[in-house]
């Protein structure tokens, strides 16, 4: 699809403004609708949206699959280690309070943090999906169909 | 009196969506279709002041499910096949699962009423605590992360363990890649 102008152009408008937009939601989760969840499926689907126009092989060397697969781990054990850090802090697990010396200071810390965590799951997961569905040897199939 | 109206038309809308899909064969079309069916959705998420959930549907319902269903159908025939078999029993238990669920339904409070259980459990103090304590005024936010972590943790765990096992199916453990159509190959050992 990279050599249809309306769609490379288009897509490389929207790009910057889908990201920005995800970033809006993920941190200003706490003012306005959104959050991690909401933020990591609109980044994901930039970086889609990219791939779809501009192959897979142009993606994978934006997203490597290999750090795509970590940040899905490292997303999980951010959320987890916020609990421990409450926990080591004299609370209970996932107690914010606990997180710095004022308690209202200890909930805004917490859930940034934890809202960045699944944010970070969610769109690694999204996008490590696609890449291995979209990877499936199906360019390969296509090209081979097409010789 | 304009929400309702708004609704209506929304729900005709899905509905229309819905018959046109059940009379159409041909993949693409309803690959399409089901995705014009999550935007519409999403559209009365807006409706019922349920942003949160709207973003979603819009994301994943009409974006990322659309996208997967077109790399799904890839590997399909561009029509489906006609079934010829009964369609009596099909038939039957979606009617009744159907008027099962009106009838659920019809034992809700209706919505928006402050006298309903579920505004009178924890949610006064929810509402209150989280302006004026911890000065956080998305209230959804703060029950998601806050309030319910250990349930959000939970989800977040469930999304990763998805991924995983989802990536572990397509590319093995091993990271080689199983040939999804078995014809494939022998094609490809043909032209060589």
């Amino acid at each position: 699809m990279k050599n249809n102008p309306v769609l490379r152009v288009c897509s490389k408008v929207l790009f910057a403004p889908i990201i920005l937009y995800g970033l809006y939601v993920q941190f200003h989760g706490d003012y306005g609708p959104g959050g991690g969840f909401q933020a990591g499926v609109i980044i994901a689907a930039a970086f889609i949206l990219y791939g779809m126009i501009f192959s897979l092989k142009n993606l994978k060397k934006v997203t490597p699959p290999s750090v795509v697969h970590a940040l899905m781990g490292i997303g999980a054990l951010i959320y987890g280690g916020v609990g421990v850090v409450a926990f080591l802090n004299g609370g209970e697990y996932l107690n914010y309070n606990y997180l710095a010396a004022d308690y209202a200071k200890g909930q805004h810390w917490g859930i940034i943090l934890v809202e960045f965590g699944v944010g970070l799951t969610v769109a690694s997961t999204i996008l490590g999906l696609f890449m291995a569905f979209a990877g499936f040897e199906f360019s390969d199939y296509k090209q081979r169909k097409r010789r | 009196m304009a929400a309702m109206l708004i609704d209506l038309t929304l729900v005709g809308f899905m509905l229309a969506i819905a018959v046109m899909i059940m009379f159409s064969h041909r993949l693409f079309a309803i690959i399409v279709m089901s995705g014009a069916y999550s935007l519409i959705s999403a559209a009365m998420f807006v409706n019922l002041d349920a942003v949160d959930v709207a973003f979603t549907e819009a994301a994943v319902g009409a974006g990322f499910s659309t996208v997967l269903f077109l790399a799904a159908m890839a590997w399909l025939p561009a029509e489906e096949k006609r079934d010829k078999a009964l369609v009596v029993l099909p038939l039957l238990i979606c009617v009744v699962v159907g008027a099962l669920l009106l009838w659920g339904v019809m034992a809700l409070p209706p919505l928006g009423d402050p006298s309903a259980v579920v505004h009178h459990h924890v949610a006064p103090r929810y509402l209150a605590e989280s302006y004026d304590k911890l000065h956080i005024p998305n209230v959804v936010t703060t029950v998601l992360a806050s309030y319910r972590g250990f349930d959000t943790l939970g989800e977040t765990i469930v999304i990763f363990t998805a991924g995983i096992g989802v990536l572990l199916i397509l590319k093995g453990a091993t990271g080689r890649q199983p040939s999804p159509i078995p014809h494939d190959d022998t094609e490809d050992t043909d032209e060589k």
